[in-house]
């Protein structure tokens, strides 16, 4: 049976639902919603290349790229800002993090 | 045919089976190793899709950067994880809620849409024929994106920077060796010749 884009589609689609299933899931651990964040961000990519692939455009492959770098990225700083808040308060439980406001 | 519909069907289904797990299992080590598989089978369905090249990025950046990055972080950082599970199911059926909306409106959405006639036509850039996937995309990215790839650059630059900025930190009461002190020592300040008084002392 022929692979289609739709199929494509369908695993994107899992998988992006998944990574907002886990965010709401893990609200103690920060740790896991970022995984979550990445496996959203792996969804979108799978979009953009499957449409690239589909239609013949290699644009959707060179967003892709650049996708990635920000995922890098915002892995980087987010396990920077996430270590240094482990450092101050001894936690990285989300609830906890009320401290910010005002 | 058949064998790409076959190894279609075995990365999608690990990939969803190990995402599902990402998000569940109770120890954040295996949470990280899951993810690692996650990518490795999204990498096998890129390479299905003729996009090589993104294929081995998402290994050598994810697996090789990111994974190791989490993995550390987690490992690191000496956290109580039974814990952090508390309350966990508290929050089951808003979030199998939410994953059900949003995946009822994702499926309706990928039902509703169809390409226009025109679409094939506007390809802002066409697939060239008879160049690899890494061929094409390297002519396509350092001449007509070439500004955009300095500035990914850029923002990984910025990242690093940052990521160093937050985590430096200055411990006090640590003994360093500073060899620009040492080597700006003299005999004048570091040595005293006096004369001692026979029977007397200092």
């Amino acid at each position: 049976m022929e692979i289609g884009l739709a199929h494509y589609l369908t695993v994107a689609a899992i998988l992006f639902t998944l990574g907002i299933f886990g965010i709401f899931m893990n609200r103690k651990n920060v740790i896991i919603i970022m995984m979550s964040i990445e496996l959203m961000l792996l969804a979108v990519n799978i979009n953009l290349v499957a449409f690239s692939s589909f239609l013949g455009d290699l644009v959707g492959q060179v967003f892709t790229i650049f996708v990635l770098t920000v995922a890098a990225a915002e892995a980087a700083i987010g396990l920077a800002i996430l270590v240094v808040y482990f450092r101050n308060r001894g936690t990285i439980a989300v609830e906890d993090i009320n401290m910010m406001k005002g | 045919m058949v064998v790409q519909a076959l190894a279609f069907y075995l990365f999608a289904t690990v990939a969803v089976l190990s995402a599902t797990a990402v998000v569940t299992v109770r120890n954040p080590v295996h949470s990280v190793l899951l993810l690692i598989l996650t990518f490795f089978n999204a990498a096998g369905l890129f390479v299905l899709l003729g996009a090589e090249f993104l294929a081995m990025l998402l290994v050598v950046v994810y697996v090789g950067a990111v994974a190791v990055l989490f993995l550390f972080v987690v490992m690191m950082l000496d956290i109580n994880f039974v814990e952090m599970r508390q309350g966990f199911l508290n929050y089951l059926p808003i979030g199998v809620l939410i994953a059900v909306v949003l995946f009822v409106e994702l499926a309706l959405v990928g039902a509703g849409w169809t390409l226009t006639d025109g679409a094939v036509a506007v390809l802002a850039q066409p697939t060239p024929a008879g160049l690899t996937n890494v061929e094409a995309l390297g002519q396509l990215i350092y001449t007509d994106y070439a500004y955009i790839f300095q500035a990914a650059g850029l923002v990984l630059l910025v990242a690093m920077i940052g990521a160093i900025v937050l985590t430096l930190r200055h411990r006090e009461g640590v003994r360093r060796q500073k060899i620009s002190e040492q080597v700006k020592r003299n005999r004048a300040d570091t040595l005293e010749v006096k004369k001692v008084p026979v029977g007397r002392g200092i």
